[in-house]
């Protein structure tokens, strides 16, 4: 790769580049990031090229392999451009049909994705109502970019705006732009990132400023970072880029966390071709502003998504949280000021350029401008990335987008904000999605991981994973961080073994309430949030287990038997099944469940397509 | 100087003085575990705590930790202070009920019995220690390992520190242990009351490297003793 030595020349660069586009030669688009890869995207790719070439397509068919496009559902799926047809949970002997299809310019209507509802199929991409509800500015462009190639960014716009930023050379500007487009931070507190930045730009400091990209994303069912990077590795560095020139910061970090061995392998590709293509190092584009990236990773802590924590991870040390003031801003890596943001925060400001901050702004409601990206797993049918402007109801989320739920049962709730969120129950769905209207309802936006829960779930097993999850977690430095959290798991697992009683139930409220109070970081003041949403929007459930002894959900093994109604037939596949072989009774007779012998796995419940096993 | 106001009245301090400081000049007494003159501040045992700001932006933090700042209005004594740190105290009775520190300051607080599942546990994790070894003797032998439950100090990978000196300060600070060891009185001696449960020499193979300050380690010594006893028996 040559270096491009003046800003003049790399803009006569990416002008040959974008000249090179031929729109109208179809490109079949693989998501390829971990998700695409865990469901067979690797077989596809190998299967697509060896097809290509025996058909001898690969002068009429381009093929680009990006990251994650959101629909995690249907992966993994074809996108054929500029048609934008798309071909969901794609088998790979259908490739060779496929690929003969593009061809002659058809589709497969056979292979597209059909309508649960109406079983009509649908071509386009933005058709299919999973994205056409969205409004993807971030999650678009994953399709666009491979992220090993600089020059596949370069050609989408890449890099363009920082460089036009380098050349205006007006700090002042961009800090205002940041501030006016109102963008606030998207790891979950939502401080604004523009009123940040201005502080930093502010601090004089000898030994060097400091920007993080906080990528340590451990909420559990939570994975918009992780696609981001993996998908669009520049767009971060390019952001960084500009960050760095409107505080004056000369070092930039990525805390990775160790888990996303894609996302790190991206970025370090990413790093060596901007540094081969001079848009990062030393004298960038000859001019006399430096600035370079390092990338840590984390060995798996969760706290250490916390600044203070994720700090002193990168100088080396233990990962414990300790007491703000003094901020980040004053005090962070080494002494130096330091800025963190999150990755979903740094994904917006090249788009905030591009756009212009007013237009950004116009997105969203008043005070949450912008789009956010929620990962929407669970008890739901279209599982993915979705993002959304902010303000969105949940209502909307869940249904326009999700697809309302799979299964039979109906939705009871949606847990938001990852282990230190709350649970929402359905008569508060049609709250927007923003900052404050999450807080007040006794949750939290946090990065954005939204868990649907249906009929089938138990609210009190639910609080006791993300306790079990925390007590797990907590660093331990608070002692009523790490007891408290012990007790509260303690408590509530008595209550799923039929153990509770009332006076255990206000120990439990006593104890969440002080744990939120006296704790130093944001993991210990949030985490009696799951505890008390539930016991704020379920209390019928934790009275069915404390006070008759019974799990409505069929989730909590101590209080429900197993039984086996009138539908039964007498397959006797249930009978199979029963590890224990508690089943008993002939063919085409009712069977029965030795409750002595029962050790309540469930497997009958999962095996039996009557609804002949009941729980109660 | 600053001036702020600790339970309405008005102080001011140097900066850089931490909250329980500027308190206990005036006399207000705020209890502490974790917290001693000459060892940084750490905040872990959350027995300071004091209440700050007003309206719903009050909040609690630790006064050990926090530092004093112009025009901050600080309450020692509310309910909700009072109300956190029973239940603190109430924790730490139920994990390490032993510790006649923590019988006392339950006591002072009226905390008179805990409703949780009763542990029987030898650390509160305070740090003492830690900070003591490391920044009074300059040693750093032991530290901190794991998070969450599995968090616990001693040296690395529980070999031999060669950095110790068998100073004996850890055991000095420590506010868990009410048991001292005697080193040269074996009939009194508690080798393990802090550290080590077992008497090392039990299981030679298995315990011979754990950190206890004395050395030869008393346990050896009582079961010489013991043994001393029986053949003058005989």
């Amino acid at each position: 790769m040559r270096k491009q030595n003046s800003i003049v020349e790399f803009q006569d660069f990416q002008d040959l580049l974008i000249s090179d586009i031929s729109p109208d030669i179809p490109t079949i688009i693989i998501s390829s990031g971990t998700c695409g890869q865990a469901s067979g995207a690797g077989s596809l790719i190998r299967v697509v090229k060896r097809e290509l070439i025996a058909q001898q397509q690969t002068q009429n068919i381009r093929l680009r392999i990006t990251g994650c496009h959101g629909f995690c559902e249907m992966e993994p799926s074809l996108l054929i451009m500029p048609r934008g047809t798309f071909y969901p949970k794609v088998k790979l002997k259908k490739v060779p049909m496929i690929i003969s299809a593009i061809a002659n310019n058809e589709t497969i209507s056979e292979l597209l994705w059909s309508d649960p509802k109406n079983g009509g199929s649908i071509e386009k991409q933005v058709d299919i109502p999973f994205f056409k509800y969205q409004s993807r500015t971030i999650l678009s462009r994953n399709e666009k970019t491979d992220p090993i190639r600089i020059f596949s960014y370069v050609r989408h716009g890449g890099y363009k705006q920082f460089v036009r930023l380098l050349e205006k050379g007006d700090h002042d500007y961009i800090l205002e732009e940041v501030k006016k487009s109102g963008i606030r931070g998207r790891g979950g507190a939502g401080f604004p990132a523009g009123v940040k930045w201005e502080m930093l730009a502010a601090k004089k400091n000898t030994n060097g400023k400091f920007l993080v990209c906080n990528a340590d994303e451990g909420d559990p069912g939570a994975y918009m970072d992780r696609s981001v990077l993996e998908g669009n590795p520049h767009s971060i560095i390019e952001a960084m880029l500009i960050g760095a020139l409107a505080t004056g910061a000369t070092q930039g970090v990525f805390y990775v966390r160790q888990e996303y061995p894609l996302a790190i392998k991206h970025l370090l590709i990413a790093l060596r071709q901007a540094r081969e293509l001079g848009v990062l190092g030393e004298n960038i584009l000859d001019t006399d502003f430096s600035f370079d990236l390092d990338l840590v990773k984390g060995a798996g802590a969760f706290v250490c998504g916390e600044e203070t924590a994720l700090i002193k991870s990168i100088e080396g040390k233990m990962g414990e949280p300790r007491q703000r003031p003094p901020y980040p801003i004053e005090m962070g890596i080494n002494g130096s000021p330091t800025v963190i943001n999150n990755v979903e925060t740094w994904a917006n400001i090249p788009i905030i350029f591009e756009l212009g901050a007013e237009n950004f702004a116009k997105v969203g409601t008043k005070g949450n401008s912008g789009t956010k990206i929620f990962s929407l797993v669970g008890k739901i049918r279209n599982t993915g990335l979705v993002e959304v402007p902010m303000g969105m109801t949940i209502e909307e989320i869940i249904h326009a987008i999700g697809g309302g739920a799979v299964g039979s049962k109906s939705i009871k709730a949606v847990q938001t904000g990852g282990p230190s969120g709350g649970c929402i129950p359905t008569s508060l769905f049609n709250l927007p999605i923003d900052y404050d209207s999450l807080s007040q309802a006794g949750s939290i936006m946090g990065s954005g991981g939204m868990i649907v829960m249906d009929e089938n779930s138990c609210m009190i097993d639910v609080a006791k994973y993300f306790m079990n999850f925390l007590k797990d977690e907590s660093c331990g430095k608070c002692y009523t961080c790490r007891k408290g959290t012990q007790r509260m798991y303690e408590i509530l697992d008595d209550f799923s073994n039929g153990l509770g009683t009332p006076e255990k139930l206000e120990l439990l409220i006593e104890l969440a309430v002080v744990v939120r109070d006296t704790t130093m970081c944001g993991l210990g003041q949030t985490a009696s949030n799951p505890v008390l949403s539930t016991i704020r929007y379920f209390p019928d459930e934790y009275n069915a287990h404390i006070e008759s002894k019974m799990c409505p959900g069929g989730v909590c093994k101590e209080l429900i038997t197993y039984s086996i109604n009138d539908n039964c037939n007498g397959c006797q596949v249930c009978v199979r099944a029963c590890p224990e072989e508690a089943i008993t009774g002939k063919k085409k007779e009712m069977h029965l469940i030795d409750l002595d012998k029962c050790i309540k796995c469930g497997s009958c419940v999962s095996v039996c397509q009557f609804d002949a096993v009941e729980t109660a | 100087m600053i001036n702020l106001k600790i339970n309405g009245l008005t102080t001011s301090v140097e900066k850089g003085t931490s909250l329980l400081e500027a308190a206990r000049f005036l006399g207000f007494p705020i209890p502490t575990l974790c917290h001693m003159d000459g060892l940084k501040p750490y905040g872990a045992c959350r027995l300071c705590v004091v209440e700050i700001g007003e309206g719903s932006k009050a909040k609690l933090v630790t006064s050990c930790t926090y530092h004093a700042e112009e025009g901050l209005k600080v309450r020692t004594a509310t309910e909700r202070v009072v109300r956190a740190r029973r239940m603190i105290l109430e924790l730490l009775l139920a994990s390490t009920p032993q510790s006649k520190i923590i019988q006392d300051l339950a006591s002072e607080h009226h905390v008179m019995q805990q409703r949780f599942r009763q542990e029987h546990e030898d650390c509160i994790l305070c740090g003492l220690c830690v900070r003591m070894c490391k920044e009074q003797m300059a040693a750093g032998a032991i530290g901190f390992r794991g998070r969450g439950t599995e968090r616990s100090i001693g040296t690395p990978f529980d070999v031999k520190s060669e950095d110790c000196r068998l100073c004996g300060g850890c055991i000095y600070v420590c506010p868990a242990c009410q048991l001292r060891c005697t080193y040269n009185n074996p009939d009194q001696a508690i080798c393990g009351g802090c550290a080590n449960l077992a008497a090392p020499c039990i299981e030679e193979l298995k315990y011979n490297d754990l950190m206890c300050y004395m050395k030869p380690c008393v346990a050896c010594e009582i079961v010489e003793y013991e043994k001393e006893k029986q053949i003058k028996i005989k």
